[in-house]
């Protein structure tokens, strides 16, 4: 349909656009003080997550039991400060918080992209093609949301044996209705549009109206949705860690540090303490930003 | 309005059939479901004995409808751990997790539309700002960080409050509020924008012009059409509200199911996990079909279809 040198012409004019477009989307979010917030928490727990090894003096593994359970700002001999104190086993609970943002984000972000892909593929195919394949995807999603999604989590890891792998897994492969439904109400709409109708007058395979056509215009909520699941995801890894179902000690988790302070809590407070405050803000942070890009890209999205 | 129920009915039992295939298909995870439920030194024929009488070796639709079969009738098997049949194990702590729940939701309800009305009516007042921030926080908080920081303030600190086991009202206090905060937060920021929407609309502007005071227009015009997401949202948190007690139980040792769960896959009891799983995800959308019957009683446009 295209001419062979059509696309060549056309092809830097659509980017600049599209650049444009991304650039003015970026100033709006910016004007939203809070989104701005979140924005920043979002970027330091990627920083921090990214350069762990170089933002700390202190191995997060390293034990020393002669500094076990000491108070935060705790001097050591060698003039290094425990800015957050040490844990039962004396090992520095800042270093563990840095180095536990790893874990939160490696299963936030792939747990995420596994649920996205899967819930944009069954919006998409349940919201273009509608009747039974619709029918049953949307109970496929009400027998999903039946179950309290935690109880299944741990359920499953249980039997399969709680790895990092195990948790990903898991947790993307059951966390796809909220993308599937929003996915699917937006194909919904798209789908009547005129430039979906004259694309399959033109001819157009289905599958070439879905990915070219009706994929990037259902975009923009699937970004909000993802943003705001990955909150989610970081709980719920957090939650499993808690209960010993998580990526399994030593490595330093925000779950498990909770799991071991409150152990010590009527003499350590600050075990428990820092790594829920991690979790707070982190998802907090999370939180904001997915407000703030609802809120720019798609304000009717009910979410 | 009978043709509306009845199809919500016959989803609800295609969902109730797909959460028993669900809750089957944990114990074949991992393809051997008697290496998950004997102990690892059992001997080959053991495992062979065990298969046998299990009837592991049955292709698995004959066990998925032998499964069913028992499941229809409530029986699950025994516990492993407790020799009694895990059924009745589950049912004994179903009111405690109820309690729990009950009160969370009662909880979040009476805090959460209040505040939200207050909030939509005063907007860009300091006590909507106050009532915003304490929302996010409310939403971003981990249940069971919450609960422990409740515990060490309220229990180790201030020793005003039990922090753990089941009795009196003193007892419910401490889960409640953490089981029900997150739900509390997702509803005050629900009535929030939804009385905004629709105090902004024509009917509204009406009710005003023609000298309606100002009470009856928020509580009375407004908020009977803010509610119907409300309900939505209510069915929904009821499933946040069941899988948050897990976390809440083991933290407050509160006797509940999702205690007795977390134990049960401990403890590799898995006719408990099996029976637990099944009656809270039953449980769940015996509920959302309730808030399915509300929707027909407060939007008249249901009815009809």
């Amino acid at each position: 349909m295209t001419p062979p040198n059509g696309t060549a012409v056309a092809l830097p004019a659509r980017v600049e656009v599209e650049e444009r477009r991304w650039v003015m989307t970026l100033k709006r979010l910016a004007r939203r003080r809070t989104a701005l917030f979140g924005l920043g928490v979002v970027s330091i727990v990627l920083v921090a997550a990214a350069f762990a090894p170089w933002l700390t003096p202190f191995d997060p593994l390293e034990q020393d039991i002669n500094q076990r359970l000491q108070e935060p700002g705790w001097q050591t001999a060698e003039g290094h400060v425990h800015a957050l104190g040490t844990d039962h086993l004396g090992r520095d609970i800042l270093a563990r918080v840095i180095f536990g943002s790893r874990i939160a984000l490696v299963v936030g972000l792939s747990a995420v992209l596994i649920s996205g892909v899967l819930g944009m593929a069954i919006g998409l195919v349940s919201g273009y093609f509608g009747g039974k394949v619709d029918d049953f995807f949307m109970r496929l999603a009400d027998i999903q949301l039946a179950f309290p999604f935690i109880l299944l989590a741990i359920a499953v890891i249980g039997v399969l044996g709680p790895s990092l792998r195990n948790i990903i897994i898991v947790i993307g492969v059951s966390s796809w209705v909220v993308y599937a439904r929003v996915v699917r109400g937006e194909v919904l709409s798209i789908r009547e549009r005129e430039f979906v109708q004259a694309a399959i007058a033109l001819g157009s395979r289905d599958g070439r109206v879905l990915v070219r056509h009706v994929l990037p215009n259902a975009f923009t909520p699937w970004l909000v949705v993802a943003t705001l699941d990955m909150a989610r995801v970081i709980v719920i890894e957090s939650a499993l860690s808690f209960l010993g179902l998580g990526v399994q000690p030593p490595t330093p988790t925000w779950g498990g540090m909770l799991a071991d302070g409150r152990v010590y809590l009527s003499t350590a407070w600050w075990l428990a303490t820092f790594p829920g405050l991690a979790i707070l803000v982190t998802v907090l942070g999370i939180n904001l930003l997915g407000d703030g890009l609802r809120d720019t890209l798609d304000p009717r999205l009910k979410l | 309005m009978r043709s509306y129920l009845l199809r919500r009915l016959w989803q609800a039992v295609l969902v109730l059939f797909g959460v028993s295939v669900v809750v089957f298909l944990i114990l074949h995870l991992t393809g051997d479901p008697a290496a998950l439920l004997l102990p690892p030194d059992a001997s080959a024929e053991d495992v062979a004995r065990f298969r046998k009488a299990m009837g592991f070796d049955d292709p698995v639709a004959v066990q998925y409808l032998r499964f069913l079969k028992g499941a229809l009738r409530g029986d699950f098997g025994e516990s492993v751990r407790h020799g009694e049949p895990a059924m009745h194990l589950v049912l004994e702590r179903l009111p405690a997790t109820f309690e729990l729940a009950g009160a969370g939701l009662l909880l979040a309800l009476c805090l959460a539309i209040p505040a939200g009305i207050i909030s939509a009516v005063k907007r860009n007042t300091l006590i909507d700002y106050v009532s915003t921030v304490v929302a996010l926080m409310g939403q971003a908080m981990p249940t069971f960080w919450l609960g422990i920081m409740l515990i060490l303030v309220f229990s180790v600190r201030l020793s005003w409050l039990p922090s753990s086991g089941r009795g009196d009202l003193q007892h419910l206090i401490l889960p409640a509020v953490t089981l029900g905060l997150f739900t509390t937060a997702r509803i005050t920021r629900l009535t929030r924008s939804g009385m905004l929407e629709v105090l902004g609309q024509d009917y509204i502007r009406t009710a005003r012009a023609k000298g309606v005071s100002e009470q009856p227009v928020v509580w009375k015009h407004a908020l009977k059409n803010a509610a119907i997401p409300i309900v939505t949202i209510v069915g929904i948190e009821l499933g946040t509200l069941l899988g948050g007690s897990v976390i809440t139980e083991i933290i407050f040792a509160w006797p509940g199911v999702g205690r007795l769960s977390v134990q049960a896959i401990f403890n590799r009891d898995y006719p408990v996990v099996q029976a637990a799983v099944f009656i809270l995800a039953s449980t769940f959308v015996f509920l959302n079909f309730l808030v399915d019957i509300a929707y027909t009683w407060l939007d008249p446009r249901i009815r009809f279809r």
